[in-house]
């Protein structure tokens, strides 16, 4: 594979380049999609190819392709010199890179049982188990059940010298089960929708979801949630569970916090950042004393944990919030020296056909010692208790957040009681995390994630992970909308 | 390392060009070596597209980017049992493995009770109306160009500009057992700029188009600043319901998310759906058709099973008529398919790719002049569903929205939070603009006009 790095980084660097980096990743999947007791579909997809990424003239251009040629390499070096040329004539101010050590080495998620080695009747057996459990209880309309393996080898390679390889194995499976009366529609799932979670992980990660033992209760409360009563409107007090605390975290702490965005990069698409950096230099209160939130991409099993970046940038832990005080941003070579820093190793490309941009690692909210969730749930008097992601959305410089939850428990005198259909909460994000007055402690501590968080133009996905441990909130409008 | 190339496309320059031709060999040697492999049915989708994008922030060009790649996708049926594999080594020896890998995932799954069997074929008409020349041989200078000609415009209204400019050639081919054979080349031009005020005001433009020649840079980059230059100093308004004129790129979110929510056989099969034959859902002046043959909207010839797409219409001046299918969900209900698949395996369903709305009578600069209190909208911003039966969607206004009083406008607002039904959006629509524009939606072209409604429920308010 050298011979092909090297071919790509000496032809850009003949044509004109004064750094190039080139990525040549090969991705496999799998994937198994059952519903109501029948597997739906198996699929197995490869893709591989190179992005060469190039400085000329202090712009960019990048090009890639999917054959692996040295005639290729040449190609393709050549329109990405060619277009950094033509970003050279609407250019305003010429690219600097921060200095970092050149990188070397190799890297690979940590896993016990290879999930591309474990037969695919063992999987489908698995999940039509958990699957057919789900769809047991009476007034179940349909059920679905998901599994996703994910493995990418890539090898980077710079005109510094760079050279790392590294292999990152990724896995998720998850079991729904939906009701449907009328124009009324519920849903539960476990251990998230979408066949999440996912994890860095082998397949003994799915095993230990223990996905049949949950499933048939799933069954049973969405049928429940059908005639439960509607969450009402009003300020009330709120108990996150990890399951939508981590999509809190994923929306209203993580991408306000990256640099590209708060430098208008990201502006057409996905929007901008409150978090100006007039706020780094201020101290700005993001939050209560309890919020301790880090960026940490060397979380073991977290989506987020590699051994470098895509820029070479070795692995890091980086303090975003720190005591309720904003303290840092995920950054980027480019970024990072904008604001007097070196890069945290935040930049990440969806595959070989797209450019790395400042992405979430593992955007941990750092449990507190003190009290379990189940402690913190008989800590309150009176308010809802939220589980299980239904629907997201936060405006363009990610301040008011609205998020609907697939199930509210009522909380009376420090017990969870009787089921709300459609509970919706919604707030400004600074306000919102100021209001946390408890952080559950390391018991319900748990890594989850999101394996499409969406970002940049050509869209790409990336595999983010969120650490959490639930948490409770004070005074926050819930029961918005009609119906 | 070889030193081959790749054989889906030609080399010429910047623009490499691609042959459908070629591609639907490609397919066919797949399809052969499925057969060869004991398939019982087999389905090669090849997709080769040359990829290109430019994008500028701060008035100036920040990230320019190019993508070649062809992948094949390959359906093999052993009998009643499925298997699909993908990948983008295409060589003989990529497409055995590619048959083995497919064949021995079939062996493994599951019978499917209720499998339809692979779509037989349809005749298919020629779309030259899908391709254009100058978007397929689209210079990274030529992009430079235009993006230039949208900074010029921003900085002649002392406001910045960023935004991208894109341009993408692919050629789609479809060979089945079935006798299938389909191959088509398209292209696709997308220009959006955002435009940013020194003084807090932001402005939206877009234009999406087969032929780039036809995307006036300099226009789309004139009509994003002087909106930004027009919401400068944003004063806040209560939430609540009020009536709302909807711009273009707003009603671009309705059809797609109608789309994505109702208008799939397979929602309606899953009884998730709203769509129900004869049910009326909007006014009678709403009427939405998918036409992949529509030169407006981004047109294609087939669907990704190689199913000629037929017209749909999905609501008829208010009333649900029907909705798309594949060759699945067709199977199911005891029909054909309608040309709206999408690549196998697909748990998603069905989709309408080429939405449009039929225009009204109302010249467009006049839907406020009904507005005796209420706001402009110029576009939504991260919407998702909150009740999909119910049509129920929650999101943002960005990018310009107005007070209107007296069928004038008074001044921009802050933007605002709606949780609003979609469907009574439609209901509540009292007039529907007679010019349209076609946009891009979430997956394919969309054909929009401006529209007035008479409620729109906003539910809270942010800084800005």
């Amino acid at each position: 594979m050298r011979d092909l790095t090297n071919r790509a980084l000496d032809t850009a660097a003949q044509l004109g380049a004064t750094y190039a980096d080139v990525r040549v990743v090969r991705r496999q999947e799998e994937s198994i999609a059952i519903k109501s007791g029948k597997v739906e579909g198996v699929a197995s997809g490869e893709s591989e190819g190179f992005g060469l990424r190039v400085l000329v003239d202090g712009a960019w251009g990048f090009a890639s392709s999917s054959w692996l040629t040295s005639a290729e390499a040449d190609r393709v070096a050549g329109v990405a010199v060619r277009i950094a040329r033509a970003s050279a004539t609407a250019l305003r101010n010429r690219v600097r890179l921060d200095d970092r050590p050149p990188a070397h080495g190799t890297y690979e998620t940590p896993i016990e049982e290879d999930p591309f080695n474990v037969a695919l009747e063992t999987k489908i057996g698995l999940l039509l188990a958990a699957d057919t459990a789900a769809g047991k209880p009476k007034g179940v309309t349909f059920t679905e059940t998901r599994y996703d393996a994910r493995r990418e080898w890539k090898a980077f390679a710079a005109t510094d010298g760079s050279y790392t390889e590294q292999t990152l194995t990724h896995v998720g499976a998850g079991v729904e089960a939906n009701a449907i009366e009328g124009d009324e529609h519920q849903r539960r799932s476990y251990p998230d929708a979408d066949g999440g979670p996912f994890k860095a992980a082998g397949f003994e990660f799915v095993r230990g979801l223990n996905l049949p033992d949950h499933a048939e209760s799933l069954g049973e409360e969405a049928v429940a949630l059908l005639s439960a009563p509607q969450c009402p409107p009003g300020r009330f007090t709120l108990i996150l569970d990890p399951s939508q605390l981590y999509m809190q975290v994923h929306e209203s702490c993580g991408h306000p916090s990256e640099l590209d965005r708060v430098f208008g990069t990201e502006a057409s698409y996905a929007g901008t950042s409150f978090l100006t950096t007039d706020k780094l230099d201020d101290g700005f209160r993001y939050g209560s004393d309890l919020i301790d939130i880090v960026a940490d991409a060397t979380a073991p099993g977290g989506m987020g944990t590699f051994g470098w970046d895509d820029e070479g940038v070795a692995a890091a832990s980086v303090p975003i919030v720190r005591e309720g005080i904003f303290v840092g941003y995920l950054t980027s070579r480019e970024t990072a020296p904008r604001i007097g820093r070196q890069s945290g190793g935040a930049m990440r490309a969806d595959g070989w056909n797209r450019i790395p941009l400042i992405r979430m690692t593992n955007l941990n909210l750092l449990p507190k010692p003190g009290m379990s969730l189940d402690e913190i749930v008989a800590d309150t008097d009176e308010g809802f208790y939220l589980a299980s992601n239904r629907s997201w959305s936060i405006d363009d410089r990610r301040l008011n957040f609205q998020f609907a939850t697939e199930v509210a428990y009522e909380i009376k005198n420090g017990k969870k009681g009787r089921l709300f259909k459609n509970p919706t909460y919604t707030g400004i994000t600074y306000e919102f995390w100021r209001s946390c007055d408890a952080v559950g402690d390391e018991r319900s501590y748990v890594m989850l994630g999101t394996p499409n968080c969406g970002k940049g133009e050509p869209g790409q996905g990336a595999s983010v992970g969120h650490a959490c441990s639930g948490a409770r909130f004070r005074d926050v409008q819930m029961g918005v909308g009609k119906w | 390392m070889s030193d081959g190339r790749d054989p889906s496309r030609d080399q010429g320059g910047d623009g490499d060009r691609l042959d459908p031709a070629d591609v639907l060999a490609m397919a066919e040697r797949a399809l052969a070596h499925a057969e060869a492999a004991g398939a019982t049915e087999a389905e090669a989708l090849v997709t080769a597209d040359d990829a290109r994008l430019t994008r500028f922030a701060n008035s100036e060009i920040h990230q320019n980017v190019a993508e070649s790649n062809a992948q094949l996708n390959l359906r093999f049926v052993v009998g009643r049992r499925v298997g699909v594999a993908s990948s983008n080594r295409l060589d003989d020896e990529g497409l055995r493995r590619l048959a083995e890998t497919a064949g021995a995932i079939a062996r493994n799954s599951e019978e499917l009770e209720d499998w339809g069997g692979l779509p037989e074929p349809t005749p298919i008409e020629e779309l030259p109306a899908a391709f254009a020349q100058e978007t397929e041989t689209a210079t990274p200078e030529l992009r430079a160009d235009g993006v230039r000609a949208v900074i010029a415009a921003a900085d002649a209204a002392g406001v910045i500009s960023y935004g991208s400019f894109s341009t993408a050639a692919e050629a789609i081919a479809v060979a089945n057992s079935k006798g299938i054979r389909a191959a088509q080349r398209r292209t696709t031009s997308q220009l959006l700029t955002v435009a940013m005020a020194p003084d807090g005001g932001s402005g939206y433009a877009e234009a999406a188009a087969v032929d780039v020649g036809s995307i006036d840079a300099a226009a789309i980059g004139r009509e994003a600043a002087a909106k930004a230059r027009s919401t400068a100093n944003p004063v806040s308004v209560d939430p609540g319901d009020w009536p709302v004129v909807l711009e273009e790129y707003a009603v671009v979110d309705l059809l797609s998310m109608l789309g994505s929510m109702g208008f799939s056989a397979l929602a309606v099969q899953e009884e998730r759906s709203f769509a129900e034959p004869g049910r009326q859902v909007g006014s009678e002046l709403v009427t939405i058709v998918d036409d992949g043959q529509d030169p407006a909207t981004l047109p294609m010839a087939f669907d990704y099973e190689g199913v000629a797409k037929q017209r749909v219409p999905l609501i008829e001046r208010g009333i649900c008529r029907e909705v798309v299918y594949d060759a699945q969900t067709a199977a199911r209900a005891g029909r054909t398919s309608t040309g709206h698949g999408l690549p196998a395996p697909n748990p998603y369903g069905p989709f309408p790719l080429n939405m449009a709305m039929s225009p009204g009578t109302t010249p467009r600069d006049e839907l406020i002049a009904g507005l005796e209190r209420g706001l402009l909208v110029t576009r939504f911003h991260y919407t998702n569903p909150v009740h999909p039966k119910l049509a129920i969607v929650t999101g943002m206004t960005r990018d310009g929205t107005f007070l209107v009083e007296g069928g004038r406008i008074v001044g921009p607002v802050r933007n605002l939070r709606f949780t609003q039904s979609y469907l009574a959006a439609l209901a509540a629509t009292s007039a529907v603009s007679r010019e349209r524009r076609t946009l891009r939606g979430d997956l394919g072209g969309v054909v929009v006009p401006a529209i007035r409604v008479d409620s729109w429920t906003f539910t809270g308010s942010t800084e800005h």
